[in-house]
């Protein structure tokens, strides 16, 4: 339990950059937005008072601390990574053990709340969309732990190269449906999940995995996922006495990253840093950069970046991480990035493999390849920043899941 | 009066609901699908629906999609779309021509720009399945500047309240989604057509049409007899699929199935009766 100077710090203040968004969803009058058909509306409605009402109730609060304590297995360390601080030569690296979460990644605390949620409101079905799985496995775990029914849309490429996971959302009794609409992957999972809800809104809970999609979502999943960030502001204060100085994170969809963020972005002297995957290069042709290479448009019920062509049609992104694969990101994330609060950059493939490989071999974490992209660029700019600077980077995930698409990069048959 | 208000008055007074069929716009190619749409009118065709293609069509099924991404695949964009239309404005200036896709291409080609350019190819109303009236403000005053009207989709889903709200951002006619699902799966009852009704004439006095899951004549007779017209999208889209060859080009079927369909739910739109509703 934070003292309450410490809560007091970290709660909104007037003129904050936490306050968004506004009633219709909207992040600086631009972004977010519910863009749905009218079947859905009513539904998103419905959610967004439940939604309220749970917030507003201390029994929720109270509860989901609970699951997020004894299930979970929060609060997560944050980790002095020493080896690769000296072997960086720079900055002060610090890791936000995200990965040691139950099911290994970040998703569990946004899937924990809206569990709940989903319980409150009397709904017996959930269905999820899936990139790398981890969402997946994560929505798979709380139906288990409920007694829920469980339907997981995943496109089919990302069914191939993540086998491991789509094995665990069986084992844990989930459905999982392959999808072979488009590059059949993040996006068209995301468009199946949608169509599902529309057809089965009596019983049904669309349990969305990032910061995106019609409002509330992007609201409510930060709002569970800043857990880490509060966390991160807690555990520096107590080993190093201060505020960090720079975070990086990855971004898909942004997730992981609005949670570490949010609770920082009335801290003006902490650099905020979001990776996204750059893919072949930022300009090849193969990229995930939505903030870097595309440009503002609407799909899946928001406004934000996007990798479109001239004529608005969705690209289709290119990562080497399942979990970052997708054409669009938070809307949230659009907003930072254009009044400069958060800086976007980009890690490619290779980069991605490269910081994989050292964080394994420096601290003995094999993590996520989502992660080993925000690693990449911490990797980057740690030596060219000063040894006191307090760098965190948010380890959103483990990376045994990616061991066999990391063994044939290397060209290691396993 | 614009062309939809002018379109449903006749028929009223004809005592009979309108058939509206869909087509997606360079499916399977830019030639047969304007070839299509030339020939609906005579057909049976009271109003026309032209899908424009998006890659993310998320509330459409499987059958929507792939012509959506046939079209995509045979070069449609926004722009060739209107060109489309103009050319089919150049035969006939009395059809109701409605616009169906989602907002992103729009948003792409820029609001005002569309709406402008939409009117001046011919084209009546716009269907924005993505675009609720809480987000509509960036294209209604463009659509109204123009004199194009903004069809608003209503569901079972949508509450009394709410259907006044939504109905007050209405112009045109009122499309019924008579299902909650996607495109062309389900099919209403004739039943819970009948109850669906009343509860939209006391919110609007604009002319209803139902869609989504209408596939046979004797359904799209159904839902134009109860309401003011029927939607037929998916039925219509499978018919021209079928007759696609190997490699998703058109053959000499493709043409007359599909306006042999549209005759025969034509036939019996008409051989239906106007009920009260």
């Amino acid at each position: 339990m934070a003292d309450p100077a410490e809560q007091h710090s970290t709660a909104a203040q007037p003129n904050s950059l936490r306050h968004g968004p506004d009633e219709r969803g909207h992040f600086g009058g631009r972004y977010g937005g519910r863009f749905v058909a009218e079947t859905l509306m009513p539904l998103l409605l419905e959610l967004n008072a439940a939604y309220d009402a749970a917030k507003a109730d201390p029994a929720f609060q109270k509860e989901l601390d609970f699951y997020l304590r004894d299930y979970v297995g929060r609060p997560s360390p944050l980790w002095f990574a020493r080896r690769m601080t000296e072997e960086l030569g720079g900055a002060k690296i610090y890791m936000k053990r995200e990965e040691l979460n139950h099911t290994g990644s970040h998703k569990l605390n946004n899937v924990m709340g809206q569990i709940l949620l989903a319980r409150r409101m009397g709904r017996t079905r959930i269905v999820a969309e899936t990139g790398a799985g981890q969402h997946g496995v994560a929505t798979a775990t709380v139906c288990a732990l409920f007694g829920m029914q469980c339907v997981i849309y995943m496109g089919a490429t990302d069914v191939e190269r993540q086998k491991p996971n789509v094995f665990r959302m069986r084992l844990l009794g989930a459905e999982v449906v392959p999808v072979t609409a488009g590059a059949g992957t993040l996006k068209d999972a995301m468009n199946e999940a949608m169509r599902d809800w529309v057809a089965n809104i009596a019983d049904t809970y669309f349990l969305v995995g990032t910061v995106a999609g019609p409002h509330p979502y992007p609201a409510m999943v930060r709002d569970f996922q800043s857990v880490i960030g509060e966390e991160t502001k807690e555990q520096m204060q107590a080993q190093e006495g201060r505020l960090p100085d720079v975070i990086v994170a990855a971004i898909g969809g942004g997730s992981n990253a609005m949670g570490i963020f949010h609770p920082f972005l009335d801290d003006a002297s902490v650099r905020l840093i979001g990776v996204e995957a750059a893919g072949h290069g930022l300009d090849s042709g193969k990229t995930a950069a939505s903030i870097e290479r595309g440009r503002p448009g609407v799909l899946h019920g928001n406004r934000t970046y996007l990798l479109q062509n001239a004529d608005g049609q969705i690209d289709e992104a290119h990562s080497i991480s399942a979990g970052l694969d997708y054409p669009g990101v938070g809307p949230e994330h659009s907003w930072l990035s254009d009044i400069g609060r958060a800086e976007y950059v980009g890690a490619t493939d290779d980069e991605a493999l490269k910081a994989f490989q050292l964080c394994t071999r420096t601290e003995g974490i094999i993590p996520a390849l989502e992660s080993a992209h925000a690693i990449a660029y911490a990797a980057k700019i740690a030596p060219t920043l000063p040894k006191e600077t307090l760098l965190v980077v948010n380890i959103s995930g483990r990376g045994d899941k990616d061991i066999f698409t990391v063994a044939e990069h290397l060209g290691v048959k396993l | 009066m614009s062309r939809i208000a002018a379109r449903f008055k006749t028929l009223a007074t004809q005592g009979r609901g309108a058939l509206i069929p869909y087509l997606e716009a360079f499916d399977p190619d830019l030639e047969t699908s304007l070839a299509l749409l030339k020939a609906m009118p005579a057909a049976g065709a009271d109003l026309i629906e032209v899908g424009m293609p998006f890659s993310d069509p998320s509330a459409d099924g499987p059958v929507i999609q792939l012509a959506a991404r046939r079209g995509l695949k045979a070069g449609a964009t926004v722009a060739g779309v209107l060109k489309m239309i103009a050319a089919f404005r150049e035969q006939d200036q009395e059809t109701p021509i409605i616009l169906m896709g989602y907002l992103n291409p729009v948003e792409a080609y820029g609001h005002a720009r569309f709406c402008t350019d939409a009117a001046k190819a011919g084209v009546d109303g716009l269907i924005l399945v993505d675009l609720p009236p809480e987000e509509a403000d960036i294209l209604e005053q463009p659509a109204q500047d123009a004199g194009l009207d903004i069809i608003r989709l209503v569901a079972p889903t949508t509450s009394d309240e709410r259907l006044r709200y939504v109905l007050s951002h209405a112009s045109g006619f009122v499309y019924y989604v008579s299902i909650t699902g996607i495109t062309g799966t389900r099919t209403a009852s004739a039943e819970a057509l009948q109850e669906a009704l009343p509860r939209l004439r006391a919110a609007t006095d604009l002319p209803v049409a139902i869609g989504f899951g209408i596939r046979t004549p004797e359904q799209a007779a159904t839902a134009a007899g109860i309401a003011d017209g029927a939607v037929v999208a998916s039925a219509l889209l499978s018919t021209l699929a079928d007759t696609l060859d190997a490699d998703g080009k058109a053959t000499d079927q493709t043409l007359p199935r599909v306006l042999n369909q549209i005759k025969d739910l034509a036939t019996a739109v008409r051989a239906g009766e106007k009920k009260a509703g």
